[in-house]
């Protein structure tokens, strides 16, 4: 039994079949991605996953409680995080104060009323944000503007927050995406070392097949809202119908 | 000190200092001579300058941090103003009944209009908060007369039954027998300054108010409203429901509006429901631009800015233009006073839209980053290197 249990999940949108009995079983501590053409589907399952989008058929169970059509903020709190595809981030705070709220949201809920402290004098957020920030090697930009930094830094930052609110499962869409190569090893870098460095599930959507390969343990391949094949990189690599659902028939 | 950083404090020291020497600060023309029109050292136009101050750091909780924009706060002003005269009818003069039951009704009721405004944002929420307090307008002017006295506005009479008046109680607003009407005088030389009791209430609410909003922008509370302003998708992807966050921010400029609303009644004790139409909604909007939305003394700048025009440039007439271009030749005095004609008496309003768009376009900061600008243009002579870490460190709200 996995820690992430995707069952029969169907999702239409007028006379579009999106998604058409996915099933998706996700072992913890392990890493999986999820690729696959254009208009496969992707994008759609991951917001199933994180209540964006409820499905109209099939369940997912993360650690065996059901999240369809819970709120946002309550998947998140049960230990869900997610990056976007492109990074969303509070542009017009400093980055240490755009670590100090996933911190807030671990310690305190999802909302507690906490009007005349003063939050620099929090210091156990402020240490735990430093110490985040200090893992991803962020540190010498604690108060840079989080909005003039870089693609790859916003990147940086935006799983860096994941991190700190301990997750157990982190769903990446298309991390590395209109990233420069330099970027993008570094992403693939920070994101081995948070495989390596603690206990947590990472699901990935990726098109980039360096990413894909040099992270994954297992691949589910989707086209056309279903799943094609699901097995380790090595056998995909070399899978006839990988080939042909991404080349054509031709090709195979 | 007093729980803030020492930029905080000066800040709060500043205003302090500016609250309770105002009646001199805004006299610095001698009585009679030609500049005493200019004189806004008078009770009543510092009582207005206080009140809407602390109306626009409440507004500036909410708009500033949150960026939710409200065109309906002018329903709790009216709010507050009305419970004030109510505790006046029933009770007494004293003010301080009325006062917390202007801060408690105002949140009931920004509760309530809260709780179904801030289902939609944007442009929805601000046509949403517009229509419930032109509804709270409407029903103050005629169906609820019972409450509110119509359009004659709610006052007291000797009819009403005041239970705790006794002979000794002032027959006027005051402060357990501080008559708000009372002022004190300091002649010196030729200047006169007016030292008046509601004012220097006013002003310790204001400090009060000033002090609470400085803290409320430094805690985590202040962060979260932030954040919604900033994202609203990573803060539900961070755990946090930003509904109850600008919920409460929206009770709580609920509630400085209702004080400042019963500020107003306690000054003088007379509640109309002209004090809830949009366009007073609309003032606290262009005083919290004007002075730098989510800036910390920027709307008690913006307040300021605004009554000193709507109560003095307003007064300049002709002849008073006459007077100051005598020394020119006739016809080039008149043609000199045409020009000036209409931006100056009742056409103040088009030198303040023209002074609103100048600002909005050329500091879109307000008043506060003019004033920033200005200190970094003296700070870059001595010191051409620390101009990198100052911008860099100006920039979060302050």
């Amino acid at each position: 039994m996995g820690i992430l249990e995707v069952k029969d999940v169907g999702k239409r949108f007028g006379g579009l079949q999106a998604l058409g009995d996915v099933n998706l079983s996700v072992a913890e501590n392990s890493c999986h991605a999820i690729i696959g053409p254009n208009g496969a589907g992707k994008s759609t399952l991951l917001n199933v996953l994180v209540g964006k989008l409820t499905p109209d058929t099939g369940s997912v169970m993360f650690d065996g409680q059901s999240v369809l059509g819970l709120s946002a903020h309550k998947i998140n709190q049960m230990g869900i995080s997610r990056v976007f595809q492109t990074p969303e981030i509070f542009g017009a705070l400093s980055v240490l104060e755009n670590m100090m709220i996933p911190c807030f949201a671990k310690r305190d809920g999802s909302f507690r009323m906490h009007a005349i402290e003063n939050m620099m004098r929090e210091k156990d957020i402020v240490d735990w944000a430093d110490r985040i920030l200090a893992d991803v090697n962020m540190a010498d930009k604690r108060h840079m503007h989080a909005a003039s930094m870089s693609r790859g830094d916003k990147r940086r930052l935006e799983i860096a927050m994941c991190l700190a609110q301990e997750p157990r499962l982190l769903l990446l869409d298309e991390p590395t995406a209109g990233m420069a190569r330099a970027d993008t090893n570094n992403t693939i870098d920070l994101l081995k070392q948070i495989k390596s460095e603690r206990d947590i599930t990472i699901v990935i959507i990726e098109h980039d097949m360096h990413v894909v390969f040099s992270l994954a343990e297992r691949i589910t391949v989707l086209a056309q809202g279903s799943p094609l094949v699901e097995d380790t990189p090595e056998n995909i690599k070399g899978h006839p119908k990988v080939r042909e659902a991404y080349l054509g028939e031709a090709a195979a | 000190m007093l729980g803030l950083n020492r930029k905080d404090f000066l800040l709060f020291l500043v205003v302090t200092f500016l609250a309770l020497f105002a009646p001199i600060l805004l006299n610095p023309f001698p009585v009679g001579s030609a500049m005493a029109q200019f004189n806004a050292g008078y009770p009543d136009l510092m009582q207005r300058f206080v009140i809407f101050g602390i109306f626009a750091i409440g507004f500036n909780i909410l708009f500033g941090l949150t960026g939710y924009l409200s065109f309906g706060h002018a329903a709790f002003l009216g709010v507050g103003s009305y419970s004030v005269v109510w505790m006046y009818k029933l009770l007494d003069y004293n003010i301080l009944p009325g006062l917390f039951l202007a801060i408690v009704v105002s949140a009931v009721f920004a509760l309530l209009i809260g709780f179904i405004s801030l289902r939609r944002s944007g442009i929805y929420f601000s046509i949403l908060t517009l229509a419930f307090a032109q509804m709270s307008f409407s029903l103050a002017y005629s169906v609820l007369t019972p409450i509110t006295n119509g359009e004659t506005g709610l006052q007291v009479y000797t009819s009403d039954p005041q239970i705790l008046m006794s002979g000794f109680s002032p027959s006027s607003p005051h402060l357990f027998g501080l008559v708000m009407n009372d002022s004190s005088y300091l002649k010196f030389g030729g200047w006169e300054f007016t030292f008046n009791n509601g004012y220097y209430l006013c002003a310790v609410v204001l400090m009060v108010a000033f002090y609470l909003s400085i803290r409320i922008f430094r805690s985590p509370f202040g962060l979260m409203l932030r954040a919604v302003k900033s994202n609203q998708t990573r803060l539900n992807y961070t755990g946090l429901n930003p509904r109850p966050y600008t919920l409460a921010a929206f009770v709580i400029s609920g509630m400085y509006a209702g004080l400042a609303g019963g500020l107003m009644a306690a000054m003088d004790p007379l509640a109309g429901a002209e004090r809830m139409q949009w366009t007073a909604s609309g003032e606290v909007v262009l005083m919290t631009i004007l002075g730098g939305a989510g800036t910390l003394i920027g709307p008690i700048l913006g307040a300021g800015f605004i009554k000193y025009f709507e109560n003095i440039f307003s007064k300049i007439n002709d002849s008073i233009l006459h007077s100051w271009f005598a020394f020119l030749p006739d016809g080039l005095e008149d043609a000199v006073v045409f020009i000036i004609h209409p931006f100056i008496g009742k056409g103040w309003h088009l030198t303040l839209g023209i002074l609103f768009v100048l600002v909005v376009v050329f500091l879109p900061g307000g008043l506060v980053e003019g004033g920033q600008r200005i200190a970094r243009l003296f700070r870059r002579k001595p010191a051409d290197k620390t101009d990198n870490d100052t911008s860099a460190k100006t920039d979060p709200a302050e």
